[in-house]
């Protein structure tokens, strides 16, 4: 049996086979062969599969993340199809007599050469493109399972790190738990895990070498603990463990259907964060009671050129529609810091995190604000939507805000398009926020507190440097007493303040939100039965002062 | 043979999404298509060489056809070129 520690993001246990992701990084050895036409085929046979897989992964592209973002796919076939690509992998294999791997891999080098020369910053990342084709190929040759082809279910995934496009492409259902040698807290897989409610470790010393691929492993969530090949006892203890935590499911199932309300009737909107479409399934499986946190930024981070209104309309209909009548906030694009698209063509800057981001883009660049808030005033008649502004600072910003709106809605009139009534709120996630909330609560409809952008820029902290995470503190009673003023500040003005980050699912500190009157916490779709039944069992009015008072001092 | 010239104004210019629709739509006829960009061509056909010319927001190229169904073909392009680029 081997142990390694790792930073848990998600509790649970899971037990099943490793499937090791490994990346291209392995040598490609040069083979001579005999037979040169045995090995051309061997190519196409190869190629053939490789076009095939794209072709499964594009039909579940089109399903998970609508057409626009699964044609990326498509080009991958184009651009295995491409005769000059064929005919140099085909020539390489003729003329120097060498295996089929090595030939891919030379004609990958020359064309993503070629690519990597240009001058044009988008043309220079095609690069990638040719790299990914090259290596599906290779893969299918050396007998390597590719992400897309898990072959049974009740998989631990193992990988240095992953990134969107190749999670994309696994089979959810067949995934247990998520392990990775990088990555932060923040990363996507550590979202990921919250959003699907498996359990994930981070920052795992795991070797990735080819032995550990399907052997039986453990992940214990809890103590951030993957165990490869357990012993007997260990297994027979966290088998227990994962009943346990079985029943505990169960219970909260129970849950399902009964109001957010504390002991003694006051009610809390329990809200889910989501970032997709696909995670719709999650939220009503789950029973949230509407959507705290619909993060439209993905709609622009799945696509390689701006998303159209058409696309955006779609997108926010589904959702309101889905949702059926509960409310749904969705947030503006909120691009920047560590969210980059390539097509926004935004210089490097020495610190993003204080940098160009969020509504700072969207006022700079009302040409494309305008093309959200049309497509989400248009979707309006189909749901209860509302709308949230990320990164405010200012009274200014909130009234230029205000004058965009007008002309779209001036605009929507104009050409006779309907559009339904739409709350709208800002996110308070900047110290100076806080301080004017008595006065930006006069201007808005709500208030949606953002406590991991909060939290950075009040500690001064940059939430993706893993060094810093001994530092993180998330508790600092600096914080808390933020949060407390944004409430009350809402509150005297007659609006309703919600949590939207990491800190409303933070069962330690929810007892101390009800205490101070928040009116609304959003979370991961995994955490909403779980906090329904912390609601159910506090008194506000009994537990009020004694919370305070311990956690608020 | 058949000719034309076309002004891209797609700020994205003839990125992987549209190279790959282009290509979809040429390889419907039999005729060779040539597209060109500053004296460089390529066939338009395949992929690598379309996105090989980095076409972007302002640049003229020049699509030439030749065979049998040139005609046609240069219709479908043109269409799609006004449509998309």
């Amino acid at each position: 049996m081997k142990k390694f520690q790792g930073k848990s993001v998600f509790g649970g246990i899971a037990i099943g086979r490793i499937f090791l992701v490994q990346k291209g990084e392995q040598q490609i050895k040069r083979v001579k062969i005999e037979d040169i036409a045995a090995e051309i085929a061997r190519f196409e046979e190869a190629r053939d599969t490789a076009i095939a897989q794209l072709g499964t992964l594009y039909e579940k592209a089109i399903k998970e993340v609508g057409k626009p973002n699964a044609a990326i796919f498509e080009v991958h076939q184009m651009m295995l199809e491409d005769e000059d690509y064929i005919d140099s992998v085909k020539n390489i294999i003729s003329s120097q007599s060498v295996n089929a791997e090595y030939a891919v891999a030379s004609t990958e080098d020359t064309f993503a050469k070629m690519f990597a020369s240009m001058e044009d910053d988008y043309m220079k990342e095609r690069a990638a493109d040719i790299h990914d084709i090259s290596e599906r190929v290779i893969a299918i040759l050396s007998g390597r399972v590719s992400l897309g082809e898990m072959a049974d279910g009740n998989r631990i995934v193992v990988a240095d790190d992953l990134a969107p496009s190749e999670t994309v492409q696994m089979d959810k259902e067949k995934v247990q738990a998520f392990v990775t040698v990088k990555g932060s807290v923040n990363s996507h897989t550590a979202i990921l895990a919250r959003t699907m409610n498996i359990p994930a470790l981070i920052a795992t010393p795991v070797p990735l070498v080819g032995d550990i691929d399907g052997k039986l492993a453990i992940v214990d969530g809890f103590e951030g603990v993957i165990y490869i090949d357990p012993d007997d006892n260990v297994l027979a203890e966290k088998r227990a463990r994962q009943e346990e935590e079985e029943q505990k499911k169960q219970l909260l199932l129970q849950l399902k259907g009964k109001e957010n309300v504390t002991l003694d009737g006051k009610k809390v909107k329990l809200y889910a964060n989501i970032g997709n479409t696909k995670d719709l399934a999650l939220v009503l499986k789950n029973d949230a009671a509407g959507i705290g946190l619909f993060r439209s930024e993905f709609i622009y981070l799945e696509s390689d050129t701006y998303p159209t209104e058409e696309e955006q309309f779609e997108i926010y209909k589904t959702v309101a529609m889905a949702m059926g009548g509960k409310k749904v906030i969705i947030r503006t694009l909120d691009i920047g810091a560590d969210k980059q698209a390539d097509y926004f063509n935004m210089d490097a800057e020495e610190n993003p995190a204080l940098g160009y981001r969020a509504i700072r883009i969207c006022l700079t660049r009302p040409d494309i604000f305008k093309v959200q808030l049309r497509a989400l005033f248009r979707a309006s008649v189909y749901g209860n939507l509302a709308i949230m502004y990320p990164m405010i600072t200012s009274l200014e910003e909130v009234h230029q805000i205000k004058s965009i709106v007008e002309e779209v809605k001036n605009e929507l009139k104009a050409e006779g398009i309907r559009f339904g009534q739409i709350e709208q709120g800002i996110m308070i996630e900047t110290p100076v926020a806080v301080m004017i909330s008595d006065l930006l609560a006069k201007e808005v409809d709500f208030f949606s507190i953002g406590t991991n952008d909060l939290t950075q820029y009040s500690l001064a902290i940059d939430r993706q440097n893993t060094k810093l995470d001994a530092f993180y503190q998330p508790h600092h009673l600096g914080i808390l007493r933020m949060i407390k003023t944004v409430v009350d500040n809402a509150h005297a003005a007659g609006i309703w303040a919600g949590i939207c980050g990491e800190l409303g699912a933070d069962f330690d500190l929810v007892p101390l939100f009800l205490a101070m009157g928040v009116d609304e916490l959003s979370v991961s779709p995994g955490n909403v039965l779980p906090l329904r039944k912390l609601i159910r069992e506090f008194d506000v009015e009994k537990q009020k002062d004694e919370v305070l008072k311990r956690l608020l001092k | 043979m058949k000719e034309f010239k076309y002004k891209i104004t797609e700020p994205q210019g003839i990125h992987a999404r549209p190279a790959g629709e282009l290509i979809r739509i040429v390889k419907q006829f039999a005729c060779t298509v040539t597209i060109a960009k500053d004296g460089k061509s390529a066939d338009a056909k395949k992929i690598f060489g379309v996105m090989g010319l980095a076409a972007k927001q302002g640049d003229e190229i020049t699509m030439t056809f030749e065979g049998v169904d040139e005609v046609e073909a240069q219709a479908a392009v043109e269409a799609f070129l006004k449509e998309n680029l």
